[in-house]
């Protein structure tokens, strides 16, 4: 230790630590005493946007947060759990890991991996699936393949060495995102009810332990920097992106289970952003208890580490562990079985102060609740105004755009588009199989269905988030993306039960950026009471933006929703395939002439401004309940909702994934390019065995949802309005290669 | 039949495995730890897919100084029955009770996806009774599964019929686009020259439960029961 080498403790000092000077002062109150710089460092990051939610807790705050469903509510734990009945439940959620992957791609979005799943095994849970929502910018830029290929291969290398298949996901393109790609990685696991083991430190006494990999300086400031705006310099800080080791992860994860079927632990949290500080203040305050740390017995993995180094690391695979007393040498038997680090730093002791010692001398004395999000941490509201641009957006007017002069010839193009095409490239990379419980493989689902071994229910699962229709209007594109998630689970077989959500925005200084976050907030809380599916925790990553050399540009507000929906009998699984020639084909919805915001409007025409498409929460909610009724009832054969690229994209994908073909007749009284390209909402196709026509019809009476009959599935040929399409097979290279051939070129 | 199941730390394809051949064939399964030494009297030893130790250094060269590989040898020269799937397949090639070896992909990027493999003949116990026509659809996961061995060693376990499996077309042909990795003469799987010795690519107990609508694997599974039951 050569504090010689500390700068002094001031407003500037605080500053260049990413404090604000009203922080430094409230610390200074908080403390009654001026902090040494050991201290500064820990408030630092436990108040860095990434920990404190320092400028989003109010509004999350309104989100629901109790469902029928729920065992914790959200913040409680380090991820939300849903019970699935029989005694377990699920423990699920979203995190971003965008600025790292910035940097450093293949490490960004490994360890992003690593520290999602840490938050699912460290509550007791053995993760089983794993999702993920990427964007990247245009995929012909040489910076945007190159931050494709580090990412994939990261997220690949890191989860499919760990064990856990990923069973879907969403990647999309936008030059929005050219600087600033988002890597958002969602982890589900299973845990017996009675095994869940929590976040928290209790019982004077009881010992500390560190365990797994050894601390090293990476990822020092981490969360800082991940608060920080992302510009040229940042290369500079690679230094705070951390090194990923799955292999570690893999016996963290073995021993930790393990672990969790005997008596002796009391709580344990994950090490991710801040490290040891993040775990020991957050653990002592929510077990209303403190604790007395030695940081010179961590294991370290180099030399020369200052104990504020050593409190800050983010050195992954490490977890915090409070054990019973007296069973200290059960508990290093288990970890020295699977040959990993499991080192007692400290004990629990009365009242809540933290004390941190190197060698016997106090370095740092804390009040844990000062620190922590709830406690001392800051809560701001910020100013927020209604974008220029949105304005703008409601000038638009259908009637100047020219329908194309070859349908065939854009239908074919629209299929290859980047935010259309197969995503084969990226996940072909992922292991989606191992553990033997991928339902979707061979019968591909809207939501990916994860079989739960030896009942007759399964997990339903997927991400969503179109961000072209937040950006158009954050409130009502999140109530869409939430309905999009909502009705994946839906036509699957599914009912939605919970949602995380992972919210990436631009730098919440920027009121425009933030009336974005507002509208987000309170169209997700509003269509989440709409499903029942309260918010159970998830992440905020704000500073997601473009920095040139006269403005900022943010990405497009980027809500993502992860959901998670029980399966109730495994029959009710929905596919997206065509079923056998002669099955008639329905579009089950209100179809409007609407072609706003679609990658048609944006992609073919150039037209980036127009409002946000038609929507309404209660049409996609008696949409949904009808669908369950129909689904439920055995009249359905197969079902694809209506998403990028509109109904052509549904019925192709129905087609490619089948081999079958479709011939169909479009509607009079609407543009056909709106008709077979537009992005509205609320819209699923489905398919219903002929015979089966009229019960279909008596069950879609019931609650007077729209429905058409658009014609039926063929051998292979695609007619539209008698004329020949061609057949299925004469578009499968398009649609599978095209974004594999921009990636590769 | 007893079949052992080798957990090396970082195998994560043991519980899949266990899985099949417990709870879908209904045979008698024990895992077997790396640090053993005791083979607890199995008729059979799997080495499952996964990451063993990290696949640090390379695929499988780490895993072969595991105590329990002794064990594996010797039950393997005295004409013991072991498959190694994946990782397992790399494992067995490193500790040379396999001929040749599994490098890189010639994409160098990892591919996982459904695969159509072929039997090469049927006289070995694992392809025995698979019809030659038969075209199986048995998922690949792998970063390092291009199969290579020098000309001489090729000749010589395709004159010996020691090659298990090709990958091919949903025909059944066996073309160079159908080849997902580089493989020599798209080459899935091979056998020792006394045929006790099994190693393959592609994992069979990934398509073996109908709930995830594919069965394919479990022909090769009873291609190899068959057997063992006629021997017993």
């Amino acid at each position: 230790m050569n504090t010689a080498l500390y700068p002094p403790i001031n407003a500037s000092t605080a500053k260049e630590l990413g404090l604000l000077e009203e922080e430094f002062e409230k610390i200074k109150e908080l403390l009654g005493r001026e902090p040494n710089f050991t201290e500064l460092c820990a408030y630092s990051a436990m108040w860095s946007e990434h920990c404190s939610y320092k400028n989003s807790i109010v509004w999350l705050k309104t989100l629901p947060k109790d469902g029928p469903h729920m065992l914790v509510k959200a913040g409680e734990e380090n991820a939300g759990l849903v019970d699935i009945g029989d005694g377990y439940g699920c423990a699920f959620k979203i995190e971003s890991h965008n600025h790292p992957s910035a940097l450093e791609p293949y490490q960004g979005a490994a360890t992003g991996v690593g520290g999602i799943n840490r938050d699912i095994f460290t509550m007791g849970a053995r993760p089983i699936a794993l999702l993920n929502s990427l964007r990247f910018g245009e995929p012909e830029l040489e910076r945007t393949k190159w931050l494709v290929k580090g990412v994939v291969k990261g997220i690949g290398d890191y989860g499919n060495a760990f064990g856990i298949p990923t069973v879907g996901g969403e990647t999309y393109f936008d030059k929005c995102y050219n600087q600033n790609p988002l890597v958002n990685a969602f982890s589900a696991g299973i845990v017996k009810t009675d095994r869940i083991i929590r976040a928290k430190a209790e019982g004077v006494g009881n010992p500390v332990f560190i365990v797994g990999a050894s601390t090293g300086k990476d990822g020092i400031h981490g969360a800082s920097f991940a608060s920080k705006d992302l510009t040229e310099d940042s290369a500079d800080d690679i230094p705070a992106v951390q090194v990923g080791d799955p292999f570690m992860e893999k016996l963290l994860l073995e021993a930790t289970m393990e672990l969790a079927e005997t008596d002796y632990v009391v709580g344990m949290q994950d090490m991710g952003a801040a490290g040891i500080i993040c775990s020991t203040s957050e653990m002592s305050a929510a077990g209303k208890h403190g604790m007395r740390i030695h940081l010179d017995r961590v294991p370290l993995r180099q030399k020369n580490m200052e104990p504020w180094e050593i409190l800050l690391s983010e050195s992954q695979e490490r977890m915090l562990v409070v054990v019973k007393k007296g069973h200290e040498d059960q508990v290093k038997k288990i970890y020295d079985k699977w040959d990993i680090h499991c080192e007692q730093i400290g004990e629990v002791i009365e009242g809540d102060r933290l004390y941190f010692y190197w060698h016997d001398e106090l370095i740092a004395d804390l009040p844990a609740s000062t620190l922590v999000l709830g406690g001392g941490a800051p809560v701001y509201y910020r100013e927020f105004r209604q974008a220029a641009y949105y304005s703008e957006l409601l000038d638009f007017d259908i009637n100047a755009v020219p329908e194309p002069k070859d349908l065939k010839e854009t239908a074919r193009k629209i299929l290859s588009l980047p935010n259309v095409a197969s995503k084969k490239f990226i996940y072909e990379q992922y292991d989606s199989m191992v553990g033997t419980v991928n339902m979707s493989t061979n019968r591909p689902t809207d939501a990916a269905i994860v079989n739960l071994k030896g009942t007759n229910k399964a997990l339903a699962m997927t991400v969503d988030c179109n961000p072209r229709f937040v950006w158009a209007d954050p409130e009502i594109g999140t109530m869409m993306a939430v309905s999009e998630a909502a009705r994946n689970i839906v036509v699957s077989g599914g009912i939605p039960s919970a949602v995380t959500n992972c919210l990436n925005f631009g730098n919440p200084y920027n009121p425009e950026v933030y009336w974005q976050f507002v509208g987000a907030v309170k169209g997700m809380g509003k269509a989440c009471e709409t499903f029942k599916t309260p918010v159970t925790g998830g992440n905020v990553s704000f500073y997601n933006q473009t920095v040139l050399k006269d403005r900022v540009e943010p990405v497009f507000p980027t809500p993502t929703i992860g959901m998670i929906g029980i399966v109730e009998d495994k029959k009710h699984i929905t596919t997206i395939p065509f079923k056998q020639k002669g099955d008639l084909i329905y579009l089950v919805g209100t179809v409007r002439e609407d072609i706003n915001q679609s990658q048609y409007l944006v992609h073919i025409h150039g037209i980036e401004k127009s409002p946000v498409p038609q929507f309404s929460l209660e049409e996609e909610y008696a949409l949904q309940e009808q669908l369950k009724i129909t689904i439920r009832q055995g009249l359905i054969c197969s079902a694809h909702d209506i998403s990028e690229g509109g109904l052509w994209v549904t019925l192709m994908e129905k087609a490619l994934t089948s081999g079958l073909g479709f011939d169909i007749t479009l509607p009079a009284e609407i543009r056909k390019d709106a008709y077979l390209f537009g992005e509205g909402p609320s819209r699923v196709v489905v398919t219903v065995k002929q015979d089966d026509e009229t019960a279909f019809i008596d069950s879609m009476m019931l609650n007077g949802v729209d429905f058409d009959l658009l014609g039926h599935v063929t051998k292979g040929s695609i007619r539209i309005d008698d004329e020949d399409w061609g057949h299925v097979e004469d578009y499968r290279n398009l649609y599978e290669n095209s974004l594999t051939d921009i990636l590769l070129s | 039949m007893k079949f052992g199941v080798v957990v090396f730390p970082g195998s994560n394809c043991d519980e899949d495995m266990v899985y099949v051949l417990k709870n879908i064939l209904g045979q008698q399964v024990v895992k077997l730890w790396h640090k053993d030494h005791n083979l607890q009297g199995v008729d059979m030893i799997v080495l499952p897919g996964g990451f063993s130790y990290g696949d640090y250094l390379r695929s499988g060269a780490i895993a072969k100084f595991s105590p329990i590989m002794n064990e594996v040898t010797e039950f393997a020269k005295k004409g013991g029955y072991v498959l190694g799937v994946c990782n397992g397949f790399q494992i067995l090639c490193e500790a040379q009770l396999l001929p040749g070896t599994l490098i890189h992909n010639t994409s160098h990027r990892f591919i996982c996806k459904n695969q159509f493999i072929v039997a090469d003949n049927n006289v070995s116990p694992i392809n025995a009774s698979i019809p030659l026509d038969r075209v199986l659809n048995i998922p690949i996961a792998h970063g390092e599964g291009c199969y290579y061995a020098d000309v001489e060693t090729i000749k010589e376990i395709e004159d010996n019929a020691q090659v298990l499996f090709r990958y091919c077309n949903p025909e059944g042909h066996i073309t160079e686009d159908a080849n997902p990795n580089g493989s020599v003469n798209n080459i899935a799987g091979v056998t020792n020259i006394h045929r006790n010795v099994f190693g393959m690519m592609p994992h069979p107990e990934r398509a073996a439960d109908e709930e995830l609508g594919n069965t394919d694997g479990r022909l090769i599974f009873e291609s190899l029961l068959n057997h063992m039951m006629a021997n017993v």
